[in-house]
């Protein structure tokens, strides 16, 4: 049988040592750095890759992908207000985050579908970075709306010069530009060590989910309950996205995933920023303390069960 | 010591307002700053730095007390509403007050 997979462990550690109040913290720049290290890997990875594929299918991804981010906000954004009644502004900030994904979901759905030989399409970093995007600028809309001082220069500044965006679109370029062969000398660092720096990265990122335990328990029911189900819709979405666009088996889990996962870097900081009124505490628990142990823990598997089963029904993807 | 009197401007908010602060700072005439991190507890609850989002700084900024006045009153109005920010002002005496 399959061995046990030990990076999901190393978040149920983090998770536990946090419940638990233990002093164990990852210094600040360590965890600065092995999230970029994840952000450039899986940008490199996916560059080295896009040289490869006819540019009208990338875009036509693109393009549909990026539809999807801005509808699942808009999906999310009227169960936020009317059945967990929700300030506007609120709802607007939980339901960016939903639009949006995070990355290291991504990453851990990659090491999974990596460890049981399932392949996806080698450009799904592309889609991933096409996604962060759309759902912060829908979020700021309905938070917003269009009339009132929108302060544009700032906005765009904080959403496409953030971090993550950075270096997933810089990673993008260089694999792009340096291609399989030319990025050999990086990959012991970049490539080798993948699963050992998501290892450590979860260790941490099962701390901080810890952490937002305490300000759930105040917030109730509703945003478990929203937590679980807003993902599992989604990732429904991404699957027949998937499907349409006559993505691989792996590719339709992929995309479904990344369709269930909910920002917490990228869509809070730009929150913060251009949705000042909406409550920071409240989006970071229901997409960190919920959705995202849900999805590595039980999700990524279920997404995979229900790409297989929409295949299976199918008869695959549509020619 | 020819000392002069001088207002010390401490700032402690969430370290995602940086570069909007500074910019502000910058534009109410403060001839310099120091930001420094920092962490801590208040009426936001605890914010230990252990990531971005959980952060704050602590902005420093020695002026005369018409800026100080100036920064805070903007600060007050600006900020203070929905953000986790608190100011206080205190003498302190320099040595070389015109670089205030």
């Amino acid at each position: 049988m399959n061995a046990v997979d030990p990076v999901p462990l190393f978040f149920l550690l983090g998770l536990t040592a946090g419940l638990l109040r233990s002093e164990l913290r990852l210094p600040a720049a360590v965890y600065e750095l092995v999230s970029m290290l994840l952000l450039l890997s899986i940008g490199l990875k996916g560059g080295a890759e896009l040289a490869r594929q006819p540019f009208g299918d990338l875009a036509v991804q693109a393009l549909a992908v990026m539809v999807m981010g801005m509808l699942l906000p808009l999906i999310a954004f009227p169960v936020l207000r009317r059945i967990g009644r929700l300030p506007r502004a609120d709802a607007a900030s939980i339901a960016a985050h939903y639009g949006s994904v995070s990355v290291a979901t991504y990453a851990v759905a990659a090491a999974y579908f990596a460890s049981r030989q399932v392949a996806f399409e080698a450009h799904m970093p592309l889609l991933l970075a096409v996604l962060e995007i759309p759902a912060i600028l829908v979020g700021i809309l309905l938070a917003r709306g269009l009339s009132r001082d929108l302060r544009l220069g700032t906005m765009a500044h904080e959403i496409f010069l953030g971090k993550g965006i950075v270096l997933l679109v810089g990673g993008l370029l260089i694999g792009w530009a340096a291609g399989p062969e030319g990025l050999a000398p990086v990959e012991p660092l970049f490539f080798d060590l993948f699963k050992g720096i998501l290892a450590l990265f979860l260790l941490e990122m099962g701390l901080i989910t810890a952490a937002q335990f305490g300000s759930l328990r105040r917030h109730g029911l509703f945003l478990v309950a929203f937590g679980i189900a807003m993902p599992l819709f989604s990732s429904l979405i991404g699957a027949t996205l998937g499907l349409a666009l006559g993505l691989s088996l792996g590719g339709t889990a992929m995309l479904a995933t990344l369709a269930a996962s909910a920002s917490y870097i990228a869509v809070p900081a730009a929150m913060r920023i251009s949705v000042p009124e909406a409550n920071p505490t409240l989006s970071l628990a229901v997409s960190l303390g919920v959705t995202f142990p849900f999805n590595i823990l039980i999700g990524i598997p279920l997404y995979h069960a229900l790409a297989t089963r929409l295949f299976a029904l199918t008869g695959g993807p549509s020619p | 010591m020819n000392a002069t009197t001088r207002r010390l401007l401490t700032i402690v908010t969430e370290a995602a307002l940086e570069q909007l602060l500074v910019k502000d700072l910058e534009a109410l005439g403060a001839s310099g700053y120091t930001v420094t991190d920092a962490r801590g507890k208040g009426s936001r609850g605890t914010r230990n730095a252990a990531w971005g989002e959980s952060s704050n700084i602590r902005v420093e900024i020695v002026c005369d007390a018409a800026t100080a006045e100036a920064i805070a009153a903007h600060l007050q109005a600006r900020y203070y509403a929905h953000y986790a920010m608190i100011l206080f002002v205190s003498d302190v005496a320099v040595l070389r007050p015109e670089k205030f």
